[in-house]
């Protein structure tokens, strides 16, 4: 015990003051811990390796030592070979397409997702009947991950029964008309003098409107929480300056909820690469060769990081920040 | 009208030692109604509110709909699906299909595991998140932002471009090598199929079994925990300091202020938290595909299955009512594995009946800000 009291004493005065941020500095990494005994242990090694296989041709060999046989997996360098094959190898020629059109959906729906969310947020923030009934309905894809519904319907899409959750977008809806004629809509756009590519759009979305539904679930929970954060005293001092709904939109709720837009773009983003749905995956997936295969999701991977990348910069210039003192 | 109302004076009707009832001249009714209910404001209004709802019950259809197609098919009889005259109402009710999947599937069995995995895997994910996202949120230490850069980064690598070297990383386990260094250094071949020719390797195989699930838990990187960091961190950092320099002042550790403050001030937040992990654990496809494959195990009866695994069954031929070749079979299949997907979610429906409140609630809450 008295030593104990001894090194107290001896211990300096200064170090003492100093080592408070310190403390603190090594409590706040002892919280941290298990995600980094994980990122160190598990999670960069698989990485790691990851990366490794593609520029490796991995197969197996058997093996025979003491009278019993075993299977041993080989790794041999190739280099980029894998990239080439799966970039301009016949054997994968659809690789390239399926990049593209998979990219081209995700570009289309991230504004999509967007919209719809922002815009059923801002609905469901209002005072109506029924709002908490229709909360409800609206966030059961959030919990009920529609990917197991769409993979029980992928397994062998026969029947029309639940033939409307294609959730791979428009392609079979529109092979049996779709929820709306393309031909409606164009005549009822036609005549408001809107560009075909317009028309186009809005026809895309609204026969790919039970995937846009589905995949925005968390987004509009965001936006919701968003809008929830926004002081009552800004709208108040608005209306009595006279604003209207309309300005009050675009001048308040718009700007102050452009940082969640950001958050839910990347978040789109990201989502559309664990979906069930997912044209680019479901096709590298089929692919046999694993290597090949790994090099595949590895390219998608990075172009779908520039996109990110690409989307938050733009983005980023245009969002407002309400300055904190 | 308005001349006689300024000057009239009020009559008294009834007045009593503390009341009085009068009577003004008023506008009469008609009047009174055609200012109230006929100008620009209240049509508008009006109008408004009818194309919201409209909207919104149309939109809440679109999300209902598949749901109740699968309800009206999982109840048709096999005749059902050959009339055509049969759309959504059965004509002959019938619950031999919630049978099948009841018995032949091993619907308890199923429910079992699942609820066991899922709720080992919210709790863990739950709790690793929150002391992850507090550290990250209330202390300043060197490569805090790096960190929560790696946190971000868990997030958007998806775990499908790591499928293979996943399944390799759980198939020969082993923390930096010190498995295999304790158990003498023998040096390991890595093992492709499965379990029956094992080689002789010194680290561990995990597949076929809870613990990859329950390591990547632990670790916060499971599935979409970098969210659930995300949305955690943003939590906290909107605790006030003062709160925890209170409880330092009246001596209180760290960890006993996390748990005995912070841990009940942020229960709604948790709660979302919770929801999250668990439904989509329950849901998931991706892990139990990878981790529990039916080639890991040597028997059959040891293999672990999964509610979000039932439909593969259908396939399987496990369902003897399926046996039988009828023009309608194919639409009898799938109206199973509709079947199966009702019963796998039907828990889940009726937890987020009880839950969804704490749902929007905690995320309201969070006070969620991208900074």
């Amino acid at each position: 015990m008295t030593g104990e009291i001894e090194i107290k004493q001896k211990a300096p005065k200064k170090r003492k003051i100093a080592s408070l941020d310190k403390r603190k500095a090594r409590v706040g990494w002892l919280f941290v811990l298990p995600f980094i005994i994980g990122l160190v242990c598990i999670y960069l090694p698989i990485i790691k390796d990851s990366l490794w296989y593609t520029f490796n041709h991995i197969g197996t060999e058997i093996i025979e030592q003491d009278g019993e046989r075993y299977s041993q997996m080989t790794v041999e360098f190739v280099g980029l070979s894998n990239y080439q094959q799966a970039l301009f190898g016949g054997d994968y020629k659809d690789f390239v397409p399926t990049l593209l059109t998979g990219i081209g959906n995700l570009i289309f729906e991230i504004p999509a997702i967007l919209l719809f969310s922002l815009f059923m947020a801002v609905l469901l923030n209002q005072k109506m009947v029924g709002r908490a009934a229709f909360r409800a309905i609206f966030f059961l894809p959030v919990i009920v991950a529609t990917g197991l519904m769409v993979a029980t319907d992928n397994m062998e899409s026969v029947g029309e029964i639940g033939s409307i959750n294609d959730g791979s977008g428009g392609e079979a809806a529109e092979a049996q008309g779709g929820m709306v004629s393309t031909m409606d809509l164009q005549s009822l756009f036609g005549s408001m003098k809107v560009g075909q590519g317009l028309v186009k759009y809005v026809v895309d979305i609204i026969n790919r409107i039970y995937s846009i539904v589905n995949r925005s679930g968390v987004q509009m929970l965001i936006f919701l929480s968003g809008l929830q954060s926004i002081s009552p005293a800004i709208y108040e001092a608005c209306k009595i300056d006279g604003a209207s709904g309309w300005e009050t939109f675009w001048k308040i709720t718009f700007p102050m909820i452009s940082p969640m837009i950001l958050v839910n773009a990347v978040y789109t983003v990201i989502d559309a690469f664990t979906t069930e749905s997912n044209t680019v995956m479901n096709y590298i997936n089929s692919v046999g060769n694993e290597d090949v295969a790994g090099a595949m999701s590895w390219i998608y991977f990075l172009i779908v990081m520039l996109i990110i990348g690409a989307v938050a910069g733009i983005m980023s210039m245009f969002v407002f920040y309400q300055r904190k003192d | 009208m308005d001349s006689n109302n300024v000057g009239a004076q009020p009559t008294v009707m009834k007045e009593s030692k503390n009341k009085i009832k009068v009577d003004f001249e008023r506008t009469p009714l008609k009047e009174r109604l055609k200012a109230k209910f006929i100008n620009t404001y209240f049509i508008k209004n009006v109008v408004f509110k009818l194309f919201r709802v409209i909207f919104l019950l149309g939109i809440a259809y679109v999300i209902l709909y598949p749901f109740i197609t699968k309800i009206a098919g999982s109840f048709m009889s096999r005749e059902d699906f050959v009339d055509v005259t049969v759309m959504l109402i059965p004509k002959n009710f019938t619950l031999d299909t919630y049978k099948a999947v009841w018995t032949d599937l091993g619907y308890l069995e199923a429910f079992k595991n699942t609820l066991l995995l899922s709720l080992a895997c919210a709790v863990l994910q739950t709790f690793a998140c929150c002391l992850i996202a507090y550290g990250l949120a209330k202390y300043k230490f060197k490569g805090n932002k790096i960190l929560f850069l790696l946190v971000v980064l868990t997030m958007i690598i998806p775990h499908r471009t790591l499928e293979f070297s996943l399944e390799m990383a759980f198939k020969n386990f082993d923390i930096l090598g010190i498995i295999s260094f304790l158990s003498g250094g023998v040096i390991s071949g890595l093992n492709v199929f499965g379990s029956g020719e094992i080689a002789a390797t010194h680290s561990i195989n995990l597949l076929g079994t809870v613990w990859p699930m329950i390591i990547l838990s632990v670790t916060g990187l499971a599935f979409k925990n970098g969210l659930y960091i995300f949305m955690l961190r943003q939590f906290f950092r909107g605790i006030p300091d003062s709160l925890e320099e209170s409880a330092y002042i009246d001596g209180s550790g760290d960890f006993r202020t996390f748990l005995q403050i912070i841990i009940p001030m942020s229960v709604p937040m948790m709660i979302t938290v919770f929801l999250f992990s668990f439904c989509w654990q329950w849901t998931d496809l991706f892990y139990t595909n990878l981790f529990f494959d039916p080639a890991y195990y040597k028997n059959p009866e040891e293999e672990i299955n999964f509610l979000s695994k039932l439909y593969t069954g259908v396939s399987a031929g496990r369902i003897e009512a399926l046996d039988y070749e009828y023009e309608g079979r194919a639409l009898y299949e799938q109206a199973t594995r509709n079947t199966c997907f009702l019963m796998a979610i039907a828990p889940l429906v009726v937890l987020y009946v009880f839950l969804q409140r704490y749902l929007v609630e905690g995320i309201e809450r969070s006070g969620l800000t991208a900074e």
